[in-house]
């Protein structure tokens, strides 16, 4: 996974609330055995034409923002299904952080397991950063301080120590929990005698 | 200390406990299915790593199967490789599969329970947000995105925090014709598809304890449109009952230590929640879905918002967005939707009793000469019963299409999907922008109130067909 530390760019604003992954990504892309080239697909409907040419209006279509690491959206992003496939497509656009004040769980957990770095702020500040992305200029987010850099503010935001950690060192938490193979078996045996019906042997 | 059900499925799962509150939890059942899982197998494949058991994970193709004649296999080139796909890595890594030819084969959330796959007190994981389903018995099941598939995959555990307890308690009767989906919409429409968000919400009350099984699995599938991973309710002798004899149900000596132990999951009469909220099954009448959130929720006597008497700004603009993608009128009463399409199945209102319920509302009835429509079972077994029980020949005979079992529509992944524009009585779950085809309008329903609209040709209301 890529490490995430800072990141500074012009951010992009899409003021949507309950933006879901459907919307994120269209189940016709979700066909794909690959992780990678569902950027070109990203947010597919608001973002094409029925003849597949670009609607000028859509914000990610526009120059800076088509370059944009940074989202930043209305509340409760990525409610909706489970799919991967909504990160996998932000991340293969160039986005590695969105900034919302919510998110929905999985999506929520998706992001931290492909280096994309989901930040959770008040609606008052979303407003005071998408002035930034209205004005075209850059904000930059720093995972190690937790805070966000605009103009000569800062606001700081909270993020899970753990997955604070697998970010900055993009670490792989199979292998993390992995090393803890002693402790599931010992949980398997006991599991075998307490409940055998679980194992069905 | 008294505890929740989900406090005492959750502690009883923990494998290690870190200071920080992250916790490693076993997990006793993990369903596949092909759309969220080829990149887990590549990835366990890439490392050289093994499933760790097999015999705790069951597979079947569903999103993307065709719902026509399976004869002439997967036409969609990108379909076929992802069934193909599934087939393969299941050989490989020693999965039990159940193959689109096997008449098992259906709806993930459907043949879990109906294999006995299924169990209370289990954690059970899927690559799919509506494994919320499985609570229903009284098993602490959510969905999981692709990364965690191969962690479970490789090491039959999750790295989990837990979540708050949220608790909603339904007392009451439901009135003549009102179901398990109205309460569930109405649910949502109350908390909001955000409210649920960070808890875990268990289902009470004597109408909860009142529902069946089947009833009960349409509840806890669209938890996950409040915004909550899981839902859940107390296993009882419903649930005992109806595992009892399936397949891969525990057998003799392990049914009775099983049940014990399934007789112990409850909350403790004095646990505390960090959210409640009641309702009253009696006031809670036919719903249906106006807007593309699953939370824009009206009675079927209701009208359709109008946003000019929304102040809060946000919520103006997302009506407004609304109401142009469904090409509804403000202020516009719900009776007056005109329908194309009506489909019935999903893993929502895809069982027998769903079927059985649209049929009843059907039986010597036509459906309007407008409206096309579609029962797609959820999956083989439900399809063998419904034709046992003569409801394809009511399906038919009233002018519906009856198909194999899959997704279908749901999601719109194979070929069944609306066009622009068109208009549907879905009983799905999700009325999203594009969901069930790009352009395409849906209304969420119950199974009754499906058929109904397929009489009229308008969304209806079903109490009016009932005997």
């Amino acid at each position: 996974m890529q490490k995430f530390n800072t990141l500074k760019s012009i951010p992009a604003y899409l003021p949507i609330v309950n933006i879901d992954t459907d919307m994120i990504i269209p189940k016709q892309f979700l066909k794909t055995i690959k992780r990678t080239g569902l950027g070109k697909n990203l947010f597919f409907e608001m973002r094409y034409d029925d003849q597949g040419k670009e609607i000028n209006d859509f914000v990610l279509n526009q120059n800076p923002y088509d370059s944009s690491k940074i989202l930043i959206a209305g509340k409760n992003f990525g409610c909706g299904s489970s799919r991967e496939h909504a990160p996998w497509a932000l991340l293969d656009f160039g986005i590695t952080c969105v900034i919302s004040s919510s998110y929905a769980d999985i999506f929520y957990s998706n992001c931290f397991k492909n280096g994309i770095l989901p930040i959770i702020l008040e609606e008052e500040k979303i407003k005071e950063l998408s002035e930034y992305a209205n004005r075209k200029e850059e904000i930059s987010v720093d995972l190690n301080d937790e805070k966000i850099v605009y103009g000569n503010n800062e606001i700081k935001f909270d993020v899970d120590p753990f997955k604070k950690k697998c970010l900055l060192e993009g670490l792989d938490d199979i292998a993390l929990s992995l090393k803890k193979s002693e402790k599931i078996e010992s949980f398997e045996t006991d599991l075998k005698n307490k409940k055998p019906w679980i194992f069905n042997d | 200390m008294s505890t929740t059900l989900y406090d005492k499925i959750w502690n009883d799962h923990l494998v290690d406990q870190q200071d920080d509150g992250t916790a490693l939890l076993f997990v006793d059942r993990h369903l596949v299915h092909e759309v969220t899982s080829p990149q887990a197998f590549e990835g366990l494949r890439n490392s050289n790593r093994k499933v760790r058991h097999p015999n705790l994970t069951l597979a079947v193709a569903d999103h993307n199967v065709p719902t026509t004649d399976r004869t002439k296999g997967i036409s969609d080139a990108q379909s076929k490789i992802q069934v193909d796909t599934l087939e393969a890595n299941c050989k490989e890594f020693g999965v039990q599969l159940f193959g689109m030819d096997d008449k098992r084969q259906g709806i993930v959330h459907i043949i879990g329970p109906e294999q006995g796959f299924t169990q209370p007190g289990t954690v059970i994981v899927c690559g799919d947000s509506h494994t919320a389903t499985h609570g229903a018995f009284g098993s602490l099941a959510f969905g999981i995105g692709t990364s965690e598939v191969e962690h479970v995959l490789a090491t039959q555990t999750l790295v989990q925090k837990k979540a708050k307890n949220f608790r909603i308690n339904v007392n009451g009767q439901l009135p003549l014709g009102v179901t398990s989906k109205d309460v569930i919409l109405q649910i949502i429409g109350k908390i909001g598809t955000a409210g649920g968000t960070g808890s875990v919400i268990e289902y009470a009350g004597d109408l909860i304890r009142s529902l069946s099984v089947e009833q009960r699995m349409t509840i806890c599938n669209m938890t996950i449109e409040g915004g909550a991973r899981a839902g859940l309710i107390a296993p009882d002798e419903k649930i005992f009952n109806y595992l009892k004899g399936k397949p891969m149900s525990p057998k003799g000596d392990n049914w009775e230590k099983a049940l014990n132990y399934w007789n112990t999951l409850k909350t403790d009469s004095d646990a505390s929640f960090d959210q409640e909220l009641n309702l009253n099954a009696d006031e809670i009448l036919p719903m249906i879905t106006w807007g593309t959130s699953p939370q824009d929720v009206i009675t079927i006597d209701d009208k359709v918002p109008n946003p000019q008497s929304e102040t809060d700004e946000d919520k103006k603009n997302s009506i407004e967005r609304a109401l142009k993608y469904m090409g509804l009128k403000p202020d516009m009463a719900a009776k007056d939707i005109k329908i194309d399409k009506v489909f019935i199945g999903s893993c929502t209102n895809g069982r027998i009793e769903d079927l059985r319920e649209a049929a009843k509302i059907l039986k010597d009835k036509k459906i309007s000469s407008h409206v096309n429509a579609m029962v797609v079972p959820g999956s083989g077994l439900v399809k063998e019963q419904a034709e046992q029980e003569g409801l394809d020949k009511i399906f038919v005979n009233s002018g519906f299409e009856w198909r194999e079992p899959g997704c279908s529509m749901c999601l719109a992944m194979n070929a069944d999907k609306l066009k622009p524009e068109e208009r549907c009585a879905s009983t799905s779950n999700r009325n999203f922008e594009g969901r069930q085809g790009r352009g395409g309008r849906t209304h969420l329903v119950s199974p009754g109130m499906a058929a109904a609209a397929a009489i009229s040709g308008s969304l209806d209301d079903v109490r009016k067909y009932q005997n």
